[in-house]
């Protein structure tokens, strides 16, 4: 039933990480180029960022406590939307040949746009500010998770669609129990791939229009010339990245278990 | 009940097109037991998916209590041949087995209560809260079988309902089928390649012949009631039934001296 986990899920998986510092540590003293700082500047640095402040609000700073949940929330917020969104009319498309036909070649072009383009657009839509941050992250990010809905929901088992019609489920328990359930696999596989996109145009977007988060952090330490400061950002994006991804496979192994045992025993 | 006239279909067109049914006409009663025996890849799954509304057939009509089939009829449920791919996996065998009373308009706890009445009857009451994929196969028919009995429709269509549990199973379902037709009066289409079972189960045993298929056969069981595993097997007519069956399944192939017999 449990089979060999691959290496990459052992617990000992982490011993690259120590030694891969280490060399890092020794490569960048040994350079001595203020560009690369070595990393034990880098993590004070760090720490004097987020971690230097009252024990009674557990060392966070006001950077802490003010930027990085700034980023956080309107990544979430642009993401989850996308979900939404893309789920919704991924599934219309999918189910109806008629729309797909229509809208198709339009969702592969926009797909095809590269996602910071759209700043300048939405900068002159809306003020700098939250709001069109998020409408970037979802316009950026909406089109892996509508295409690989559209894609689950085109490809339901026929027979699945044959029991519901013989049993007379409605429209609405046929796509809520069936063909939604089908589509998730897919549906998750592209909410994955958002949300590493999504990290990234949170970034861009507070890099060009923003006045707090992260990526304002970053340029604001770049402008200062604080090396280990734009270092130390993008290492907390880093951990941003895999915090964010260790959370999604957690939940997708909880909601699709299902799928994976299924697909195991036959 | 259900009228079936001059049903054809064929399937694709040009050179690859396969005629699965060739004017086939089968009238069932209320409360009538119907089995469909016919060699394998004859039509019968065809025919079955006809009268569900799940096909629409190249010529011919299904009348439905006097309404031509159009889409699937209500009050109709179905033991698919394919019953592992027809239960859905994301769902426990419970909920599977519910499912489909939400339509009835039955509140939650009476829609459980009623699964798990059904999921008793065919022997897997301690099974409910497991997924379908945690079963085996036999365990998944019969998981496909309670499904269709907690809907209690008037019209129960079952492929090859009994394919792959063991002979004792088999004669339980075969028993269950019996008993539940005569608490709830269901008119029953039970598809089989089984000649014994078909026998020993229906009112009525139609053969189909090989394709295209026709009606080659339409013999009425007059056993004694109620049915006995051991005892209808050994009975008289049950043996002349069941050659009789045998020699129309077979077709008018080897004996060519021997008229074939098409009436009873
Ligand atoms: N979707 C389809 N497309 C093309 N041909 C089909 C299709 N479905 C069935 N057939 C063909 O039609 C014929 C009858 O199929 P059907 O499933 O009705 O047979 P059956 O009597 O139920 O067979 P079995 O006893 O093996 O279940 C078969 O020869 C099959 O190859
Ligand atoms: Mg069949």
């Amino acid at each position: 039933m449990n089979p060999a986990k691959p290496p990459s899920k052992r617990p000992g998986w982490l011993w690259p990480v120590p030694v891969a510092l280490a060399g890092w540590e020794l490569a960048t003293r040994a350079a001595g180029d203020l560009s690369f700082p070595p990393p034990t500047t880098i993590f004070s640095r760090m720490r004097e960022m987020w971690l230097s402040g009252p024990a009674d609000r557990l060392w966070l700073t006001d950077a802490a406590l003010t930027d990085i949940p700034a980023s956080v929330g309107r990544l979430l917020a642009g993401w989850a939307l996308a979900g939404l969104v893309g789920t919704t009319l991924g599934i219309a498309l999918g189910r109806s040949p008629l729309l797909s036909r229509f809208l198709g070649p339009l969702v592969h072009f926009a797909r095809a746009v590269p996602p910071p383009l759209l700043l300048p657009f939405f900068m002159a839509l809306f003020a700098i500010g939250a709001r069109m941050q998020i409408n970037v992250i979802l316009f950026g990010v909406v089109w892996p998770i509508l295409i690989n809905s559209a894609e689950g929901a085109r490809h339901v088992d026929p027979l699945h669609l044959e029991t519901a019609a013989a049993f007379g489920l409605s429209r609405g328990q046929r796509l809520l129990r069936v063909v939604l359930p089908s589509a998730l696999p897919k549906v998750f596989a592209g909410l994955r791939l958002s949300l590493s996109l999504a990290l990234i145009l949170m970034v861009i977007s507070e890099l060009v229009g923003s006045v707090d988060g992260i990526g304002f952090q970053l340029l604001d330490a770049q402008r200062s010339y604080d090396l280990p400061g734009v270092w130390g950002t993008i290492v907390l994006l880093g951990l941003l990245g895999c915090a964010f991804n260790a959370a999604f496979l957690a939940a997708e192994r909880r909601i699709l278990s299902w799928h994976r045992a299924a697909n195991q025993t036959t | 009940m259900l009228e079936i006239s001059n049903l054809t279909h064929t399937y694709g067109s040009g050179p690859g097109s396969h005629h699965a049914l060739g004017g086939v006409d089968l009238s069932v009663a209320e409360g009538e037991l119907v089995c469909i025996v016919g060699p394998s890849g004859c039509g019968k799954s065809t025919l079955l998916r006809s009268v569900a509304g799940l096909l629409r057939p190249g010529g011919g009509e299904v009348l439905f209590n006097g309404a031509p089939v159009a889409g699937t009829p209500k009050d109709l449920a179905v033991v698919f041949q394919d019953y592992s791919r027809s239960l859905f996996p994301w769902m426990s065998v419970a909920d599977n087995v519910s499912l489909p009373l939400r339509r009835k308009g039955l509140d939650r706890p009476r829609r459980e209560e009623a699964a798990l009445e059904a999921l008793t009857q065919v022997g897997l009451e301690e099974a409910g809260a497991k997924y379908p994929w945690q079963l085996s196969g036999g365990m998944q028919q019969r998981v496909a079988i309670a499904r269709a009995l907690a809907y209690r429709p008037a019209l129960l269509l079952m492929d090859e309902p009994f394919g792959s549990v063991d002979a004792q199973t088999r004669e339980d379902l075969e028993d269950l089928t019996l008993r539940v037709r005569g608490h709830h009066a269901m008119t029953i289409l039970l598809i089989t390649h089984d000649i014994d079972e078909s026998v020993y189960v229906g009112d009525r045993v139609v053969v189909l012949s090989g394709a295209p298929a026709t009606v080659v056969g339409d013999l009425r069981v007059d056993l004694p009631e109620p049915r006995e595993q051991i005892a209808t097997r050994e009975h008289p007519g049950f043996v002349r039934l069941r050659a009789e069956v045998g020699r129309l399944v077979r077709g008018p192939r080897p004996a060519a001296q021997h008229p074939t017999p098409e009436t009873v």
